[in-house]
């Protein structure tokens, strides 16, 4: 990076569980209603309300926990103490120093893998909207509102060890996590309404050298601004230090509009949170027997779904194609096309450019792969029939025959080829050159002349016998 | 008594075999409320239509030949920190002006299930901090025995409540003695069973814990039926212990002979010499009852003030940060969030429950934690393995419950320490979550009343009830109090 800095990068992601109902209390837990209205005595933290841990969270937690190669301990909860109106009790319960699963790892599709401290449980806190004002904060503004229906929604913060040296590791960190919140159904994950949100600690040094101070950047909320508010900080934070000056411990925020972070709050302003164990709830202990059944019902995770699907493919696990499809859930559809003596190189070529080819049905993509595969179709034909078969279904040959496309015999190729060379000697001219554009010229004159239905690799092939 | 003002046992057998009529037992009660409350100042809260109409709805009950419950008709006054649906909840404090719950506690909800009639809430210290109950927003309540004398506290509107026969039973809440010791300065019996044993779903929380409700009542057997009422799990509680209701009346008449009443002989000094008089005797009435008197260390024992001093206003400090006039109750209007909140406080809390904010507050503070909370919860353990090793020598330990008789009002309220001293014997067992309970054995000066504790571990309450029954027949044979 910038002037032989590196920055190193730690990150905090605050997930909402997919749970029926709250963390500590039978309140639905939903996204969306009428405000104040899944509410109870616990939520809004009423004198003599107790927490009843949800048994739902604590699976989900175990069960993301364990996806993320961590081990599932006993754990306690704890009371994060802080005055703030959308704070009923005026205290978080939250797990601190015994989380329920720590020390696992997460693999970047690249191969680059990036530790997990911990996984820990915690409550959400409820939404204060500030009306009147400026930018809708609660200074200077006339009044301001609660809505409860979040308060103690059940969260899970994954926090990651500072592993993380680039924006792109911290983006592809950002969806591998989401793709695993939702392959395994512990969340919806969904950035833009807050299910998922991330805090980036932020630091530069020259490699080698001791951890820098690090900036906390909050509430980065899509995996585009995680990359951005990244990257300028440690621009900042160099900025900083060769104009001789120091880093300053701070919580900052990233404004999505003017592409800055700026200071929330210094450290000599942070808060004392007194943490102490919540008495109100018990250990929590889950029994080996619970844990090896939940492991033993997680779902095939995308990381192992791409080298399936990249394996039978042929391709790069990490390859657009694979990334794509893997994260749209059609990975099993291509697989099942293989499984029918379907090429799934180019099925996965099909789903990837049209989402749509995934509803056609595997036996009927199978045949067409294999005509495309065989030279029956060439490569912009057989888009075509796969357009025609979303579009008014039916198999693929019934389309081919339908639409007169048939396999170009390699003579009338051959004199078409022929006619491309003869009218454009100067292109010719170039290729034998070994000038790769002029090939284009040549293989461009060749559609033309066949209508589009000549295969472009096997010009490109011809053209290529044909050099002297 | 008086003809309706009987024990709870007595009353709710004859409420449930329609010998009396609950309404009978209700215009009763409320009649010596008439007659006394003016100058106890036992309640905040008298429920007179609601206990009629309640009643009336016993009564019907029993006429249609349905059985009301095990505490059928019975009277039974609530700490005022104990949440009543519909009706005003105050922890004898400002902060909760106006603040009436929506819903019961689990408490209420049992008792009433049981048949009982709820006559009314009482006063307490402030959010049940304090030993005398003089830190009451409401004014303080008056020992019914003596009324220029404190009942003790936090529940000496409870105390006192029964005392002065306004209900046969009550409920109070102790979190380092705040049951046990107003029973002994009013001379009833006042029980803590095992931390666990009684929901605290919905007991407007002190230090979550070390609290724990328990009954107040003239009788053993009227303490053992109302905490079998009460007790049980609760899933509305995660502390709650996973096991029915206490099965404590059976086992009074048990007797105490082969048990191993233990003699603590390291235990701290202050208990003054008519109390250290009265225990020598409940030592030598056991003896003579085939009991075996055996002497236990329990080094830890006087430790247990000063950790339940950082333990219980740290846990406070936490739990009462919610009274914040954001939902609910009293609020101070200011220019900001920050401005109202510190004005609501300021106006809407007492001095002692400030006092214990402020110390709870800087024992969980960043550089301190170590030093105070962290420290206190090590001698917690200590005190709990000191305990354990002495219940391994003897089934129950006798010690005093109150290390005086009651003290004149006004006595100590300007001196915290002094007022703390006075919880010395009772808090290490709500440090440990063990049960214990104070029984009325006779008088000391001035003739007031004098309450032996007796503790044992975690689950034995029936023992300690067996020991306890022992102590009051023989009071009974010596003619003694009530």
């Amino acid at each position: 990076m910038h002037d032989g800095y590196e920055m190193v990068v730690g990150l905090e992601v605050h997930v909402e569980l997919a749970t029926a109902t709250k963390l500590f209390s039978a309140s639905p837990n939903r996204f969306g209603d009428e405000p104040n209205t899944n509410i109870d005595p616990v939520t809004l933290g009423l004198p003599g309300a107790l927490p009843v841990l949800n048994r739902q969270a604590v699976e989900l937690a175990m069960r993301l926990g364990l996806a993320l190669n961590c081990r599932v301990q006993k754990s306690t909860f704890a009371r994060k103490n802080y005055f703030y109106p959308d704070m009923p009790k005026a205290y978080q319960i939250s797990q601190y120093d015994e989380p329920i699963t720590a020390d696992g790892w997460l693999d970047l599709p690249d191969g680059f893998r990036v530790g997990i401290e911990r996984g820990h449980l915690e409550e959400d806190t409820g939404k204060s909207t500030h009306v009147g004002g400026t930018g809708g904060r609660i200074h200077g503004s006339d009044y301001s509102l609660i809505d409860f229906n979040r308060a103690g929604v059940p969260l899970v913060e994954v926090v990651s060890r500072p592993d993380i040296r680039h924006p792109e590791q911290a983006k592809a960190y950002v969806s591998e996590l989401r793709a695993i919140l939702v392959a395994i159904g512990a969340s919806d994950a969904k950035m833009e309404e807050g299910s998922m949100r991330v805090d980036a600690n932020v630091s530069v040094r020259k490699p080698g050298a001791d951890f820098g101070t690090r900036c906390e950047i909050k509430n980065v909320n899509s995996v585009r601004s995680v990359g951005r508010a990244i990257e300028y900080e440690a621009k900042r934070q160099i900025l900083l230090i060769e104009s001789g000056e120091k880093v300053v411990q701070q919580t900052r925020h990233w404004d999505e509009n003017d592409g800055k972070t700026h200071t929330l709050r210094s450290k000599e302003d942070a808060d004392d949170y007194r943490y102490f164990r919540e008495p109100d709830l018990v250990v929590v202990d889950p029994d080996p027997e619970w844990i090896e059944r939940v492991r033993a019902a997680l779902p095939v995770l995308p990381a192992e779904r791409r080298r399936l699907l990249a394996e039978a493919a042929g391709v790069a696990t990490d390859s657009e194609a694979v990334m794509v499809v893997v994260e749209r859930g059609q990975d099993s559809y291509v697989l099942e096309v293989a499984k029918l003596g379907g090429d799934a190189a180019i099925a996965l070529k099909h789903v990837k450019e049209l989402a749509e080819a995934g509803d056609i049905p595997a036996v009927d993509m199978a045949e067409l792969t294999t005509m495309e595969s065989s030279g029956a179709l060439t490569a912009t034909q057989a888009k075509q029939v796969v357009a025609e078969m979303v579009e008014s279904g039916g198999t693929a040959a019934d389309i081919a025959a339908a639409k007169g496309f048939e396999a170009m015999d390699t003579s009338e190729l051959e004199a078409m080829v022929d006619a491309a060379i003869a009218e454009q000697p100067d292109a010719w001219e170039k290729f034998c050159a070994g000038e790769g554009k002029a090939m284009g010229a040549l293989v461009g004159a060749v559609m033309k002349a066949s209508k589009g239905q000549a295969d472009g690799k096997a010009v490109t092939a011809l053209l290529n016998q044909k050099k002297p | 008594m008086s003809e309706q003002i009987q024990t709870a046992t007595q009353i709710a057998w004859n409420v449930r075999n329609g010998v009396t009529k609950a309404t009978d037992v209700v215009e009763a009660h409320l009649a010596q409320i008439d007659a006394r409350e003016g100058e106890v100042h036992a309640f905040n809260l008298v429920l007179a239509d609601e206990a009629r109409a309640r009643a009336a709805e016993i009564d019907d009950m029993v006429t249609v030949g349905r059985d009301p419950g095990l505490l059928a008709g019975v009277p039974v006054a609530l700490k005022d920190n104990m949440c009543t649906r519909g009706v005003p909840t105050t922890c004898s404090s400002k902060i909760l002006d106006g603040w009436k719950p929506p819903y019961d506690a689990t408490v209420v909800t049992r008792l009433a299930e049981a048949g009982a009639v709820t006559i009314g809430k009482t006063n307490l210290d402030e959010f049940a901090m304090g030993s005398s109950t003089e830190n009451s927003a409401f004014g303080p309540t008056y020992n019914p025995r003596d009324l220029s004398r404190v009942p003790g506290g936090s529940s000496g509107g409870s105390a006192a409540a029964v005392a002065a026969e306004f209900a046969p039973v009550s409920l109070g809440s102790d979190t380092g003695g705040s049951i046990r010791q107003p029973a002994a300065l009013c001379g009833v019996v006042g029980v803590k069973p095992t931390y666990g044993s009684v929901s605290r779903l919905g007991l407007i929380a002190f230090g979550s814990s070390l609290d724990q409700i328990g009954p107040f009542a003239h009788t053993v057997a009227d303490a053992a039926l109302t905490l079998e009422a009460i007790s049980g799990h609760d899933a509305g509680d995660s502390t709650s212990i996973q096991q029915g209701p206490l099965d404590l009346t059976r086992q009074l008449e048990f007797g105490v002979a082969g048990l191993r009443i233990g003699r603590i002989t390291d235990l701290p000094e202050g208990a003054s010499p008519d109390v250290q008089e009265r225990l020598e005797v409940a030592f030598d009435t056991l003896r003579s009852a085939g009991a075996e008197i055996v002497d236990v260390e329990v080094p830890a024992f006087g430790y247990g003030l000063t950790a339940y001093y950082l333990i219980a206003p740290a846990e406070a400090s936490s739990n009462l940060a919610r009274f914040d006039g954001v939902r609910f109750g009293h609020r101070v209007d200011a220019a900001d969030t920050n401005s109202m909140y510190m004005a609501t406080r300021t106006d809407g809390f007492g001095a002692e429950v400030k006092r214990r904010i402020m110390l709870g507050t800087y024992a969980l503070s960043a550089g301190y934690y170590d030093a105070y909370y962290g420290r206190a919860q090590k001698v917690r353990r200590l005190i709990a393995n000191d305990f354990a090793a002495a219940y391994a020598k003897a089934d129950v330990l006798l010690t005093p419950a109150s290390p005086t008789v009651a003290f004149e009002v006004g006595d100590k309220s300007s001196d915290p320490l002094a007022m703390y001293l006075c919880d010395t014997y009772t808090i290490p067992s709500n440090l440990t979550g063990d049960p214990g309970m104070s029984v009325p054995f006779g008088t000391g000066e001035h003739g007031l009343p004098v309450g032996v504790q007796i503790l044992a571990p975690a689950l034995k309450d029936p023992v300690m009830f067996q020991a306890a029954h022992v102590l009051e027949q023989h009071m009974q044979h010596e003619g003694g109090a009530s």
